[in-house]
C-alpha cells in the first residue's frame, strides 16, 4: 500500500493529519491499553515468580560473606602464598583481629563459620570458639600467638587455604560440589569415591522419571481410549473415578500404598494366603525403587489421562470407519489411522508427567527407602536442614538446565508443535 | 476473617479508647501429642491468668530453621517463640537468627532460690537455647517374635546381632546416633567414640559395622514411622523418640518393650527469634519466664514421657493425666533406665554434620 494518492498528495484524515501517523498513533494507544490490561498480571509474575527464581539461582554462585565479614583479612591474605606451606604472618592475624572484633559485635562470625564449614569440617567450631575468646585478647598483640592459643587450627595451612580460596565474591564451589567435584589447593578435583552422590542421584532421577512416564503412558492410554470411546454418560462417570484420587490428599494416597505394599501388608498377606509365595518369601515392594515407581505412577496418572482424553475426544470416529471400509483390520486401522492422531496427546501427557516427577520429593521420601530417592530430596535437605542454600540453588539450577536440555531434545525429536492439551 | 479482625479491632479501639488490645502470641511447635502437652502445661494456664493474650500455634518446628532464615531475609518475623531441638538451636544461634538470652534474668529461679543457670546446668548448650525437656532416642522391640526363641534384646549391640535376633530393624535416615551406636558395638569405648569418628578410618569402621545390617534396615525420617512399623510387625526392633514408644506401649497397648541401653539424650526447648520489636519481645519474655519455671516443666510430664530440663522439677513429676500411671519410671532420666546412656555431642556434630552426612547419603545410595 502506498501512503500517497496518485497525484502525489499525502493521504490525510478528516482533521488534516497524515493517515500513516494517525494510524500508528492509534495502534500505539491500543498497544499501551493492552499492556495496561495485562500489567497487573505481568507485575505479579515478575515479582512473585521471576524475581525469586533469579534470586535463588544467583545464590548458587554468590559468596560475598567472606569478604563482607573479614574485609581486612581478605586484603591482607592477598600477599600470602598459599603454596608456601606455612601459615600467614602477624600482619594477617592483626587484620583478622580487627575484623573479628567487629564480626563478633555484629554476631556474624558464626555465620561465616557455618558457611566455611561446608568446605572444611571443623571451621564452624573454630569461629565459635575464637569468637568467645576475642574479647579477652590483648589489643596490643602479638595476635598470631593469641589466635593459636585460642585454637591451634589457626596455625594450619588448610584453614587459611580454604579462607583464601573462598574469599572472592563469586564462587564456583557450589556448582563443583553439585558435580561431585571440589576446589582444592591443586585446582579442581573429583571428590573421594565415598562422597560422590549428586551425579548418581541426577542419573537416577532421570531414569526413574522416564520409567514413571512410560508406565503412566502404558496404563493411561487404554483408559483414555476407553473414556473417549464410551457414550458421554458412562465416560463422565468413569472420569470421576479417574479424578477421585486427584482430589484426595497426597499423603493419604502415599500412606495407602504403604499399607498395601509393605511386607506385612495387604498384597503380601493375600499372596501368602493363596499360596503363591511362602511366608518367608514375602515380596519387598516398598522402601525401594519399586515402591517409588508404583506410588508415583498412581499419583501422576491423571496428568497423563486428561491430555490424552481431550485429544482423543477430537479424533473423529469416521476416519477409523473409513479405514475399515477400505479393508484395514482392527490393528492396522488403529495403528495407522487412530494412533498417529493421538500422538499430540501423548506428547503433552509425557512432558507433563516427566516434568512433575523430576521435581517430586514427598512421595520418594516416604516410600523410596534408600534406592528410590530423587535429587529433589537432597535439595529439600539442603534448604530445610543443612541450610546450605548455595548448594541447593546450584543443584536446582542443574535440574532446571537438565529439564530445558531434555525439552530441546524432545522438540527436535517429537516437535513441540505436536503437543496439544485439547 | 482478616477483615473481620480489622473491623473488630477498629471497633474496639473506637469504643474502648485507652484500653489495651488483645495480644497474639505465635508459638511454633511440633504438633501432635508433644504440642498438646505444652498447651496443657503452659499455654492454657497462662491464658487463663492473662485473658488479653491469645496463643496461636503453628506446627512448623520441623522446618523452623529454614523458615526463620527466610523470615529474617524478608525482614518480617511472624513468630514469637519457636520450639526446636538443641542442635537446631545452635545452628540458629550461629546464623544470628535466634536471640541470645541471659538465663538468670530471663528465666525464673527455682523455688528454693537456685538461679536458673544452675538449675538448668549443662543443658544450656547454647547462648540462645531455653531447654524444656530431655528426651532420648532409643530402641523399642516386639516382645512376641517367634524366631528369637524367648530371648529379648537387652544390649544395644543386639541391634547388630542378626543371628540371635533376626528380623528387620528401623533406623533414622541420618548419620547422627547411628554412627555412634555402630562404633560402640565395634568395640570403641564410650569416651573415645567422637575421637574415633573424627578420623577417616573411624568413619569407615562405623560404615562397615552398619553394612552388616544394611540389608535388614528400614530407614525412617519421621518419628511416627518406627511405632507404626513396630505395630505392623514390619520391623522387630527400631529406634525412635522415647515418648513415641511410651504412647505405643502404654496408650495403644502394643506388645512392644523398651530397650533403654545406650539411649542417646537430646534436648528440646525454646528459642526467641532475633529481631522482634521491643513490645512483642517483652510479652514473649514474660511468657517464657512463666512457661519454663519449675512447676510448669514438671506439669508437662503429666502428659508426655519426657523428662523436665530443670533439676528442681524432677521431684515434682507425678502421674499421667489420663492413664493415671506413675510417670517417673517412664522418664529417660529415671535411674533404672539411665544405667547406660550416651550424650549427643552438639559441638562435634555442628562441625562434622555436613561432611559425614554427605558420606552417609553416598553410603546409603550404594
Amino acid at each position: 500500500m502506498s501512503d500517497t494518492t496518485q497525484d502525489g498528495q499525502l493521504l490525510t484524515t478528516a482533521d488534516g493529519k497524515p493517515l500513516k501517523a494517525s494510524l500508528a498513533k492509534a495502534l500505539r494507544r491500543e498497544k499501551l491499553r493492552a499492556l495496561m490490561l495485562i500489567a497487573p498480571l505481568l507485575i505479579f509474575v515478575l515479582i512473585t515468580f521471576v524475581a525469586p527464581i533469579a534470586d535463588m539461582l544467583f545464590r548458587s554462585v554468590e559468596n560475598g560473606i567472606v569478604a563482607d565479614t573479614l574485609p581486612k583479612t581478605v586484603v591482607a591474605l592477598e600477599a600470602w602464598d598459599s603454596t608456601s606451606g606455612e601459615a600467614p604472618d602477624e600482619t594477617v592475624f592483626a587484620a583478622l583481629y580487627e575484623d573479628m572484633v567487629i564480626a563478633v559485635d555484629e554476631k556474624t562470625h558464626t555465620r561465616l563459620g557455618s558457611r566455611l564449614n561446608y568446605e572444611e569440617s571443623g571451621i564452624s567450631s573454630l569461629f565459635r570458639k575464637t569468637g568467645r575468646r576475642i574479647k579477652r585478647m590483648d589489643e596490643a598483640g602479638p595476635f598470631k600467638e593469641q589466635f593459636l592459643d585460642a585454637d591451634k587450627d589457626w596455625g594450619t595451612v588448610e584453614t587459611w587455604q580454604v579462607l583464601k580460596r573462598y574469599s572472592p565474591r563469586i564462587t564456583s564451589g557450589y556448582f563443583l560440589n553439585s558435580f561431585d567435584a571440589q576446589l582444592t589447593a591443586d585446582g579442581v578435583e573429583m571428590k573421594p569415591e565415598d562422597e560422590r552422590i549428586y551425579m548418581f542421584l541426577f542419573g537416577r532421577t532421570l531414569f526413574l522419571s522416564i520409567v514413571i512416564t512410560i508406565s503412566c503412558l502404558l496404563l493411561g492410554y487404554p483408559i483414555a481410549f476407553l473414556l473417549a470411546a464410551l457414550p458421554l454418560r458412562t465416560s463422565n462417570l468413569l472420569m470421576i473415578l479417574v479424578l477421585l484420587p486427584f482430589w484426595t490428599s497426597l499423603l493419604v494416597r502415599t500412606s495407602a500404598w504403604k499399607v498395601l505394599l509393605q511386607q506385612q501388608g495387604v498384597i503380601n498377606d493375600f499372596l501368602v494366603w493363596t499360596g503363591l509365595i511362602s511366608e518367608a518369601g514375602r515380596l519387598v515392594m516398598i522402601n525401594n525403587q519399586t515402591g517409588t515407581i508404583i506410588a508415583m505412577t498412581h499419583i501422576l496418572l491423571p496428568f497423563m489421562i486428561l491430555p490424552l482424553y481431550s485429544v482423543m475426544k477430537t479424533i473423529s470416529p469416521t476416519y477409523v470407519r473409513a479405514a475399515k471400509s477400505l479393508g484395514a483390520n482392527d490393528w492396522i486401522s488403529f495403528w495407522r489411522v487412530y494412533f498417529p492422531q493421538s500422538v499430540p496427546g501423548i506428547g503433552a501427557g509425557a512432558v507433563l508427567v516427566f516434568i512433575l516427577s523430576i521435581g517430586y520429593y514427598i512421595t520418594p521420601e516416604l516410600v523410596g527407602g534408600t534406592s528410590g530417592i530423587f535429587i529433589s530430596n537432597r535439595i529439600a535437605y539442603h534448604i530445610s536442614s543443612s541450610l546450605n542454600w548455595g548448594l541447593a540453588a546450584a543443584l536446582g539450577t542443574l535440574l532446571l538446565v537438565a529439564v530445558m536440555v531434555l525439552f530441546v531434545v524432545y522438540d527436535k525429536i517429537v516437535g513441540i508443535d505436536n503437543v496439544k492439551l485439547g | 476473617m482478616k477483615l473481620k479482625t480489622v473491623i473488630l479491632a477498629g471497633t474496639a479501639l473506637a469504643f474502648a479508647g485507652s484500653s489495651a488490645l488483645a495480644t497474639d502470641l505465635t508459638l511454633v511447635s511440633w504438633g501432635g501429642a508433644y504440642q498438646a502437652s505444652q498447651k496443657a502445661a503452659y499455654a492454657d494456664p497462662y491464658t487463663a491468668d492473662n485473658p488479653d493474650i491469645t496463643v496461636i500455634w503453628d506446627e512448623s518446628s520441623a522446618e523452623a530453621v529454614a523458615k526463620l532464615r527466610a523470615m529474617n531475609e524478608a525482614g518480617n518475623i511472624t513468630w514469637d517463640l519457636v520450639d526446636v531441638v538443641a542442635s537446631d538451636a545452635i545452628r540458629l544461634c550461629d546464623e544470628g537468627l535466634a536471640l541470645e538470652i541471659d538465663p538468670d534474668t530471663d528465666l525464673a529461679a527455682a523455688p528454693d532460690g537456685t538461679p536458673a543457670s544452675e538449675d538448668f546446668g549443662d543443658l544450656l548448650v547454647s547462648e540462645c537455647f531455653i531447654p524444656q525437656i530431655v528426651y532420648s532416642t532409643t530402641f523399642g522391640y516386639r516382645s512376641d517374635v517367634a524366631d528369637w526363641g524367648g530371648k529379648e534384646p537387652d544390649d544395644i549391640c543386639d541391634v547388630f546381632d542378626l543371628e540371635a535376633f533376626p528380623g528387620k530393624r528401623s533406623l533414622e535416615k541420618r548419620p547422627i546416633n547411628n554412627m555412634e551406636w555402630a562404633l560402640l558395638c565395634d568395640g570403641v569405648a564410650k569416651e573415645e567414640v567422637y575421637d574415633v569418628l573424627e578420623t577417616e578410618e573411624g568413619q569407615d569402621r562405623a560404615f562397615a559395622k552398619l553394612d552388616t545390617i544394611k540389608d535388614n534396615v528400614v530407614w525412617w525420617s519421621a518419628g511416627a514411622e518406627t511405632p507404626q512399623l513396630l505395630a505392623d510387625s514390619e520391623v522387630v526392633i527400631g529406634s525412635t523418640y522415647n515418648g513415641r514408644l511410651f504412647a505405643l506401649i502404654e496408650e495403644q497397648k502394643q506388645p512392644v518393650k523398651m530397650l533403654w541401653d545406650a539411649q542417646v539424650f537430646d534436648l528440646d526447648g525454646w528459642i526467641i527469634p532475633a529481631g522482634l520489636p521491643e513490645d512483642r519481645l517483652a510479652e514473649v519474655k514474660k511468657f517464657v519466664k512463666y512457661a519454663t519455671d519449675t512447676q510448669r516443666l514438671a506439669d508437662q510430664a503429666k502428659y508426655i514421657s519426657y523428662g523436665p530440663a530443670r533439676k528442681s522439677s524432677a521431684p515434682l513429676v507425678g502421674k499421667h493425666a489420663s492413664l493415671g500411671i506413675d510417670m517417673a519410671p517412664h522418664m529417660p532420666t529415671d535411674p533404672e533406665n539411665a544405667k547406660n546412656t550416651f550424650l549427643y555431642n552438639y559441638e562435634w556434630w555442628a562441625d562434622y554434620r555436613d561432611d559425614i552426612d554427605a558420606k552417609f547419603q553416598a553410603w546409603l545410595a550404594q
